[in-house]
């Protein structure tokens, strides 16, 4: 009896087990972290790991593919004696505040400019933003050709409005192949800016032009004391955001001037990539990565608050 | 000009006004890809000679697209590239949804921070993980695979699609969820047969960008593929048609042109799923 007692015993057991199980999984914070475990495993993985495994390389003397040992800060030292490293620091500082100011004015340009009434808007709009979507590589590459020493288009151009030939030498002067990075740089960058803050301008309502016209308020005076401010929010969010990915920009210096003429171009990324991939010095090369982190933090900090708040 | 004096003078001043402008930025925007497609279309005898009127070919040729074709890996790196755009778009889709619907919708301890935490990797911009991921993947055996860029890719696409999907989940009413729940279905049941259907515009906003983000990538794929075989477009185009100090100009701008046109076709497509998710305020600049 007891023998054939047990197994009724578990299945009337089973239903009460399963609705238990199912209860607990139905718990918003078990549902939840069960749903984000695989993802978040993924992320400590391939993100989590390798910043703090940076770290660690950074206080090696690592050559690639031989094992390192500990040397301490002696990478950051030679860094800092370095004086490549602190061209290329002023480098990324310039190009970055140069080409954000410029993707901000002409942003906002961009958006005064489109936030007006005419046909084939959308098709306009969808073509302004090709810079943008297109792989920055490949216009990279068109540029370079358009800056190319014998046969550069612009240059022809130049030629033609009257300059002397043989023109400007774009990527071989260290001022002319800086301003050329920040041009492109803003090129690409610009159509974001602007859509961006053109969807912000829709949204100020006309009212508020209508009471400030009927106070007297001329063109300039709206602008500063109605666009503006309404727009503060966006214009802070997408700069914050351009600034952390030209500061930290690789593609468009690597495939065109690959930091040259003598390093006048290279960028905290392009030169860590030089000495970790190419000079095959990858304690080193982190190091010179990493210095970028104190800048970039507080960036994403003051951004991922920021974007909390709103 | 008050708004009932439209004559024909305001009108004329009126389309000036706009076009100056728009046509100004118009003409910057799309010279560079007139540029690739005029030099792709040229004869060398007309590329290299300084003489004739550069804006203009006389004999268009599309020999620089057949030798393309022909002579380099192109179509095996744009199927290279297409493969790990899909591929990890799909998984950044999946794992963006599973880090987005408990934050949008569930209420538990350390949400918060899980939300911060995501926003934050999205912003970690990869000069910053190249060099210790270099080691990885040497150390995981991935060198010269795609599984090495399909497995790095969602690095930065998961924590952007989460991020996007987030914000549009919380514009979902919940009315259904709830009454969903209320007839006893599961969690899980809810998520998939009631919620995420209603979601199509947010995952192919999610999508288009993360696709766009995939074909754009360079510094991964420069790293860990070096064998011509497994290389995406952006990698072969600079490492292969860039010989030394010869420049293949024509092939180069038709390579460039042609690898454009896929994210350019997706792109015009889906162009006001891209504009929503763009001034969303959520995407990388």
């Amino acid at each position: 009896m007891a023998i054939r007692s047990e197994p009724l015993i578990a299945t009337a057991r089973l239903p009460r087990r399963a609705a238990s199980v199912s209860g607990w999984l139905d718990r918003e914070s078990v549902f939840s972290w069960l749903m984000m475990a695989l993802p978040l495993l993924f992320l400590a993985a391939f993100v989590g790991y390798p910043l703090v495994y940076g770290v660690l390389l950074s206080l090696e003397d690592r050559p690639v593919a031989q094992p390192g040992h500990f040397v301490g800060l002696k990478n950051f030292i030679a860094d800092y004696h370095d004086p490549i490293f602190w061209r290329v620091a002023i480098n990324t500082f310039v190009y970055t505040g140069v080409a954000t100011l410029l993707k901000m004015v002409g942003g906002l340009g961009l958006a005064l400019a489109m936030n007006q009434h005419f046909r084939m808007k959308n098709l306009v709009r969808a073509l302004l933003l090709l810079p943008f979507i297109v792989p920055t590589v490949l216009s990279t590459v068109a540029w370079m050709w358009m800056l190319d020493p014998a046969f550069s288009v612009v240059n022809r151009i130049l030629i033609g409005l009257g300059m002397p030939r043989p023109g400007p030498s774009w990527l071989g002067n260290p001022v002319l192949a800086m301003v050329s990075i920040i041009v492109i740089n803003t090129w690409r960058g610009l159509p974001f800016y602007g859509i961006t803050l053109l969807a912000g301008l829709q949204t100020v309502p006309p009212e508020l032009y209508e009471a400030a016209t009927i106070d007297g308020a001329g063109g300039w005076h709206r602008f500063r004391y109605v666009t503006l401010p309404l727009l503060k929010p966006i214009i802070l969010i997408v700069t914050l955001f351009s600034v952390i990915f030209t500061f930290a920009d690789f593609q468009l210096v690597y495939v065109l001037t690959h930091g040259g003429p003598q390093n006048a171009t290279h960028l905290f990324a392009t030169y860590a990539f030089d000495i970790g991939m190419g000079a095959g010095q990858l304690g080193l090369g982190a190091s010179i990565a990493l210095t970028m982190l104190p800048a970039l933090a507080l960036l994403i900090a003051a951004l991922t608050l920021y974007m909390r708040r709103q | 000009m008050g708004p009932g004096m439209i004559t024909g003078h305001g009108r004329i001043e009126g389309l000036v006004r706009v076009w100056l402008p728009v046509g100004f930025f118009l003409v910057v925007a799309l010279f560079p890809f007139y540029w690739m497609a005029i030099t792709s279309i040229k004869p060398n005898a007309e590329l290299y000679n300084a003489r004739l009127m550069p804006l203009l070919v006389r004999n268009p040729t599309l020999k620089h697209y057949v030798d393309l074709l022909t002579e380099t890996s192109f179509l095996l790196w744009t199927w290279n590239t297409m493969l790990v755009a899909v591929v990890s778009t799909a998984i950044s889709l999946v794992f963006g949804t599973m880090l987005a619907y408990p934050l949008a919708r569930m209420r538990f301890a350390g949400a918060g921070l899980i939300a911060m935490t995501v926003a934050a990797i999205y912003l970690v911009p990869q000069p910053l993980l190249f060099l210790p991921l270099a080691d990885v993947i040497n150390r995981l055996d991935l060198g010269n695979t795609l599984t090495s860029v399909i497995l790095t890719y969602p690095t930065m696409l998961v924590p952007f699609c989460a991020w996007l999907l987030l914000g549009y989940f919380k514009t979902v009413p919940k009315d259904l969820e709830e009454a969903a729940r209320i007839d006893g279905a599961s969690r899980l049941q809810t998520m998939r047969q009631i919620f995420l259907p209603l979601c199509t515009p947010g995952f192919i906003s999610a999508g288009i960008f993360a696709f766009t983000l995939s074909q754009n990538e360079f510094l991964y794929a420069l790293i860990f593929l070096t064998k011509s075989s497994v290389r995406t477009v952006p990698v072969g185009v600079i490492a292969e048609l860039i010989r030394g100090d010869v420049f293949y100009w024509g092939q180069l701008m038709a390579g460039a042109l042609l690898g454009s046109i896929p994210v350019a076709l997706i792109y015009s497509f889906f162009v006001e799923h891209y504009v929503a998710g763009l001034t969303s305020g959520s995407v990388k600049g």
